[in-house]
């Protein structure tokens, strides 16, 4: 038998070809992974969104989340072009974006827009002077949610239900004044809520203040799943599906109700940001998104569920996941949420266009002041 | 001689320099220099939602006619004072106890006790408190019990009383208590051989010694309720708008960082002055 010496020297040289040889598929990895930025409302790039498409492209997507609209304007005026390779953004702010020369133009026939609705080919505020800039992603209904063991569906197919009695001290408000003032606009009557005139602004703020001896709190996200969940609060105006449909994933007795006045529409979209260097596979990051495959997983995204344009992923979530595409709104026949947008109950959500923003939030800090 | 003597003295300079040194720095660092950027920020302008350097007067002049600014400023005052009160008397008689009646080792282990909470994060207190005081919570069902329904006790001034005095409660009644134990007790004997009873010994003598304790505990829990964001947004439900939910607001709708720079430095200024009165009447020769 022969015999074998392990020399320092030897030890140290199969130590390194080993370590190396370890190391080598992680390095290989990491040489071929490309890295793309999104600028995204939470949970747009966790794994339940865009692990799929990582694997697929081999790309790791990195998130900056944030917190409203505006505070996406100015991280995006903070910084240089090309910092974010995506942008996702509510349909009201993305004329901004247009406006600001943030976003790159997009060419329509790279997305699967006849999969969509037609009501979704040419999104209001999408497109600027026949351009497209950005491409929906999904969007949902703010109307009445409430606790069913308390508020009843009928009971909340009108506004009018927040100053029930037996609802004192049992309205919640998602703190945001912009879907809040929406709904309550198309309770006055608003058949543009946002495009309201002085007479109209001033019984709306009249409207709102007669409302505040019913409510018991002013809300955060994780405020408004606990109140509504605990039964701290059985109805909130202004929000949706988007909340109700988490808690309904945890048990609760909930729903989100459109009132025959009308209700509010959220819209979410992808947009390249401008000078991405990266943006033939922003691009296809896009295209995923509008896929069926995409569609079918945005509907389902675990920060909230929420409706999708395509009608392909429609027939996938019916027959999927049916109890929650009924919820959503995604079934077959009338009042369906298409339906709902035909009818003309559904408006669309948007900055207010007679006053300045500044005057709606003044009078939102002077509202929960009183 | 005189050259050695002139050395020793620098170098004893020099020392002294380098030991004091920290202090200024961290001051000029941490308190002057975010100061005069705060003051610089609130005459900025904001554009398309962006930062402008600016030099006008606009923020201060929107948000001090504000009737909702006052309101909440105001509220916040009230606020604070009456928590700062409360857990004043509720520590009083705690750090008594702990102070004169409490051996030397259980004292070190009841105020080991009361900075255990610090271990804990406040927010995860102030969500555990949720628990207790919410509609279905473990309060509302032992009232209920005995027969007493008192609907949630989230979002009223109670729940935001119980969230500060979770926040300051510790603090002030080490603060007493460690002026209290450093009290001279030769004071006590004298005033009970001299005839006083409990009550006398207490309210002239012990009180008047200990003032500067209690007061600077009041002072704590002051500031620290006044610029307490977490129990009045939890606790409170958002629904009783304090100076600190008024920033947050302002920042969020609008990127109005300067108009919230002005809240801050009205806070600021309400603080500097509550401080110095305060110590003036805490440290007041009677």
């Amino acid at each position: 038998m022969a015999k074998t010496t392990l020399t320092r020297r030897a030890l140290l040289k199969s130590g390194a070809i080993a370590a190396g040889a370890l190391a080598m598929p992680s390095v290989v990895r990491a040489q071929s992974t490309t890295e793309m930025t999104m600028l995204a409302w939470y949970g747009q790039a966790e794994p339940d969104a865009v692990a799929a498409f990582e694997e697929l492209h081999n790309v790791k997507i990195t998130p900056k989340y944030y917190v409203g609209g505006e505070q996406m304007l100015a991280l995006l005026a903070q910084s240089p072009p090309g910092t974010y390779d995506l942008i996702h953004a509510d349909a009201e702010y993305v004329q901004q974006l247009v406006l600001a020369n943030f976003v790159e133009k997009l060419d329509p026939s790279d997305y699967h827009f006849d999969d969509f609705y037609p009501e979704f080919h040419k999104f209001p505020g999408h497109w600027h002077n026949d351009e497209l800039y950005a491409v929906i992603s999904r969007f949902g209904f703010l109307g009445i949610s409430h606790n069913l063991d308390a508020v009843s569906v009928k009971e909340a197919s009108s506004y009018d239900v927040l100053w029930n009695e037996k609802n004192k001290d049992k309205v919640g408000h998602f703190d945001w004044h912009l879907p809040n003032l929406g709904v309550l606009s198309l309770r006055d009557g608003n058949a543009a809520p946002y495009d309201i005139g002085g007479d109209a602004w001033a019984q709306l703020q009249e409207t709102t203040l007669s409302l505040k001896p019913q409510v018991r709190g002013f809300y955060d996200y994780g405020g408004v799943l606990s109140s509504l969940k605990s039964g701290e609060v059985t109805v909130m105006p202004g929000i949706g599906e988007w909340i109700t449909g988490v808690l309904r994933r945890d048990g609760a007795n909930v729903t989100t109700t459109i009132p025959e006045q009308g209700g509010i529409q959220f819209t979410e979209s992808f947009s390249i940001g401008r000078g991405s260097k990266k943006a033939d596979l922003a691009r296809k990051f896009i295209q995923y998104t509008s896929s069926p495959e995409g569609q079918f997983t945005l509907a389902n995204l675990n920060v909230f569920p929420a409706i999708i344009p395509s009608k392909v992923g429609w027939e996938r979530m019916i027959n999927e996941k049916p109890e929650d595409a009924r919820h959503l709104g995604m079934f077959k026949g009338d009042g369906n949420s298409i339906d709902l947008i035909r009818k003309g109950r559904i408006h669309i959500r948007q900055l207010p266009v007679q006053q300045d923003l500044a005057d709606w939030n003044d009078f939102w800090s002077a509202y929960k002041s009183t | 001689m005189t050259s050695s003597l002139s050395i020793r003295r620098l170098s004893r300079l020099a020392y002294g320099g380098i030991w004091s040194l920290p202090l200024p720095l961290w001051l000029a660092g941490f308190f002057l220099g975010p100061m005069i950027l705060l003051i610089w920020l609130s005459f900025w302008d904001v554009k398309n939602f962006l930062l402008t350097p600016d030099f006008q007067l606009e923020n201060w002049k929107k948000m001090l006619s504000a009737p909702y600014f006052w309101a909440a400023y105001l509220r916040t005052f009230i606020i604070a004072i009456s928590a700062a009160a409360l857990v004043s008397l509720i520590a009083l008689p705690c750090s008594l106890a702990i102070s004169f009646f409490l051996s030397v080792r259980a004292r070190m282990v009841v105020l080991g006790l009361f900075v255990v909470p610090f271990f804990t994060s406040y927010l995860v207190r102030v969500y555990s408190w949720q628990i207790y005081l919410t509609e279905n919570g473990i309060v509302m069902k032992l009232l209920a019990a005995i027969g007493i329904d008192s609907g949630s006790l989230l979002n009223t001034p109670l729940a935001l009383m119980i969230g500060l005095v979770t926040l300051t409660l510790p603090l002030v009644i080490v603060i007493q208590s460690i002026s209290m134990l450093s009290l001279d007790k030769t004071l006590i004997d004298a005033a009970y051989n001299l005839g006083c009873g409990p009550c006398r010994v207490l309210f002239a003598t012990v009180l008047p010694a200990v003032r500067p304790g209690i007061v600077l505990g009041a002072l704590f829990a002051f500031i620290f309720s006044f610029g307490d964001f977490v129990t009045a947004t939890y606790l409170g439900g958002g629904k009783f708008t304090t100076m600190s939910i008024l920033i947050a607001d302002t920042v969020k709708s609008g990127q109005q960082w300067p108009r919230a720079a002005v809240v801050a430095l009205m806070m600021i200024a309400t603080l500097l002055i509550t401080a110095l009165a305060s110590i003036a009447f805490a440290y007041r020769r009677t």
